[in-house]
């Protein structure tokens, strides 16, 4: 099976699974995984694939989310272009964010995001439109297209649905194009990638954009759904749950980031009730991965694939070594 | 002068005592991280954590077993610099031979768990700690409280004896020697390993000083860390991790930029830094004192 093939039956097989959920499971909890994967999707090809670990992506998550709730509440936008607008300041962040940040790589990239998103929380806490403790609460869910109800959560759930998917397609076909295999010879060698030609700055500059983007456009999606926008968004520990998510379902993989945070979602939901134990658990299943678990879940799947296809075919070039012999042990 | 701008001069050099105040705990963490950094390319993410842990120490040798701040001023770090050794040893040891953000993400994971399980213990709700050195001096143009006074001399002189045990024992010279080349110092017969986990604890009990210096100042509550340390790294980042005299002067200096704002631009005085490191990085990237790749 080649890695195409099996890409789209996951796919697919996540589809089906996307669209019969909601007829079993809560379907606020759904959309909460949805917006969080999409986040982790958008930040797992800044990490996986570009490199760069970005400590401050809560404020493209937070920023969208305060802006949309700002739109749809104070403005009386419909969601679908709060939404946008919300997206759209994201992006505009992140290109300001990433023009400061990509001056830097490895662990100072780290700090200079980490720097920078808290100064955002600052500006979150002091700035009038965003509540400062309050944060944006009620804020409407309205009428998609002014036309369909978005009260009714199994319509909210398809329309978020759809924006995942939009999201993540997108992203997929980035990784998969020219201009990902820059970005990835990028991550392995920047020298020589310079030397080959490429003006790397301007790759992470943009990678560093579409990532803030689709961080905003789950945001954007998350303060429709939850009606809320709060500094809980735009705090250094949204940036550290992020980097969770897609550590534990398994960094510069497709579908790790999904799987990352359906378990820390459910993970989240299970141990709401126990205060602090949430932040320590989180903090062993981090310790844990690090230490031993680096491919992360969808990672270590594949490792283990890939070793199952080669010892397969071992087996049969031994069956082939062995024929002639096999032959000649019968001629004598 | 001061009646032209329409700030009291009380008020101006409260603030710059404060911002010195400030600043000298900014030098002292910044002056940890660099030497952790130097050495064992991990950038310690857990170090407001432990600053935190040393104030919390502090606080609970002195409420649990009656300690008083001397005692713990010295008893703290130690304890806070055993734990490091025990990190060290069990878990970042088994990471430098991968990408350095590995250590970065492990020392953030442990943030998170020392964080929790203090707000478990102690809440959110900051602790006071009494202050050893009440009273102030009257200096006729303002009013000096003694601690701060003392918090301002104990951190120049903590900063001085490291730079001194750095750049001029012999003891220092081995671990620059480490910085550069850890298999040829090896070769020499020293035991680089042994050295990397004392480093580590030294760096980490520096942490745990500036948390019991901080403990009669600021209130001791399990946040105290977090907050400090992204300011602590942004300093990192302006002054560059090249040189520990950079980390040092960068850290006073930049208190004190912060205590300027506050008395001339309140609204700035938490996000001055974060903008100064965003200038700082469009003109010269690598830091005030980092050297260019």
């Amino acid at each position: 099976m080649t890695m195409q093939n099996r890409t789209l039956i996951a796919f697919l097989a996540f589809m089906v699974i996307a669209i019969v959920a909601p007829f079993f499971l809560y379907p606020v909890y759904l959309m909460k995984i949805l917006c969080f994967a999409l986040f982790a999707c958008a930040f797992n090809l800044l990490l996986g694939y570009g490199g760069l670990l970005s400590f401050g992506h809560a404020m493209f998550f937070g920023g969208a989310s305060y802006f949309t709730g700002h739109i749809a509440k104070v403005w009386g936008w419909s969601p679908e272009l709060a939404i946008l607008a919300g997206t759209a300041c994201a992006a505009v962040l992140g290109l300001v964010a990433g023009f400061i940040a990509i001056r830097r790589v490895g662990i100072y990239f780290a700090m200079v995001t980490l720097a920078l998103a808290q100064m955002f929380f600052f500006f979150s806490l002091q700035a009038p439109f965003t509540g400062g403790e309050d944060g944006i609460q009620g804020i409407p869910r309205g009428h998609l297209f002014g036309i369909i109800n978005m009260r009714n959560d199994m319509a909210l759930y398809f329309f978020v649905l759809a924006i995942f998917t939009f999201g993540f397609l997108f992203i997929y076909r980035v990784i998969h194009s020219p201009f990902g295999q820059v970005l990835k010879a990028i991550r392995e060698n920047e020298p020589r990638a310079i030397s080959l030609g490429y003006k790397t700055d301007n790759y992470k500059l943009i990678t560093f954009v579409i990532s803030a983007t689709f961080a905003g456009l789950a945001g954007a999606t998350k303060a429709i759904v939850f009606q809320i926008a709060s500094l809980t968004d735009v705090m250094w520990q949204m940036s550290g749950e992020v980097v969770l998510m897609t550590l534990v379902g398994g960094m510069g993989t497709i579908f790790g980031p999904i799987v990352g945070s359906v378990v820390i979602v459910t993970m989240q939901n299970y141990l709401a009730g126990f205060g602090e134990w949430v932040l320590i658990i989180q903090g062993v299943v981090f310790v844990i991965v690090v230490l031993a678990f680096r491919k992360g879940i969808v990672g270590e799947l594949i490792a283990w694939y890939d070793r199952r296809e080669r010892r397969k075919q071992a087996g049969e070039e031994v069956e082939i070594v062995h024929a002639p012999a096999t032959a000649k042990a019968e001629h004598l | 002068m001061f009646e032209l701008i329409g700030i009291p001069p009380q008020a101006f050099y409260a603030q710059l005592t404060l911002g010195l105040v400030n600043g000298a705990f900014y030098a002292v963490l910044s002056l940890g991280l660099a030497v952790i950094f130097g050495l064992l390319n991990v950038i310690n993410f857990t170090h407001g954590a432990q600053y935190m842990m040393g104030a919390f120490a502090g606080y609970i040798l002195l409420t649990l077993f009656g300690v008083p701040y001397w005692g713990a001023l010295i008893l703290a770090p130690i304890i806070v610099g055993a734990i490091g050794i025990v990190i060290e040893r069990t878990m970042l040891r088994h990471l430098y031979h991968l990408d350095h953000l590995y250590g970065l993400l492990l020392t953030f994971g442990l943030v998170l768990v020392i964080e929790g399980l203090f707000r478990q213990q102690y809440g959110v709700s900051g602790r006071p700690y009494p202050n050893p050195l009440p009273g102030g001096q009257n200096l006729g143009f303002m009013f000096l409280p003694n601690y701060r006074l003392w918090v301002i001399v104990a951190s120049v002189v903590v900063c001085f004896a490291t730079w001194y045990l750095i750049e001029q024992t012999r003891l220092g010279s081995y671990l620059r020697a480490a910085v550069e080349r850890p298999d040829l110092v090896q070769a020499f017969g020293i035991n680089v390993p042994v050295m990397v986990t004392l480093t580590y604890g030294f760096g980490v009990a520096l942490a745990g000083f500036a948390g019991v210096l901080a403990a009669p100042i600021q209130v001791v509550s399990p946040m105290m860390g977090m907050n400090i340390i992204i300011v602590v790294f942004a300093v990192v980042v302006i002054g560059g991790m090249g040189s520990i005299l950079g980390a040092i002067i960068t850290g006073y200096f930049l208190g004190l930029v912060e205590g300027l704002t506050r008395v001339f631009y309140p609204e700035a005085s938490s996000t001055v830094i974060f903008v100064i490191m965003a200038i700082v990085l469009l003109i010269r990237p690598q830091g005030l004192f980092g050297k260019a790749k």
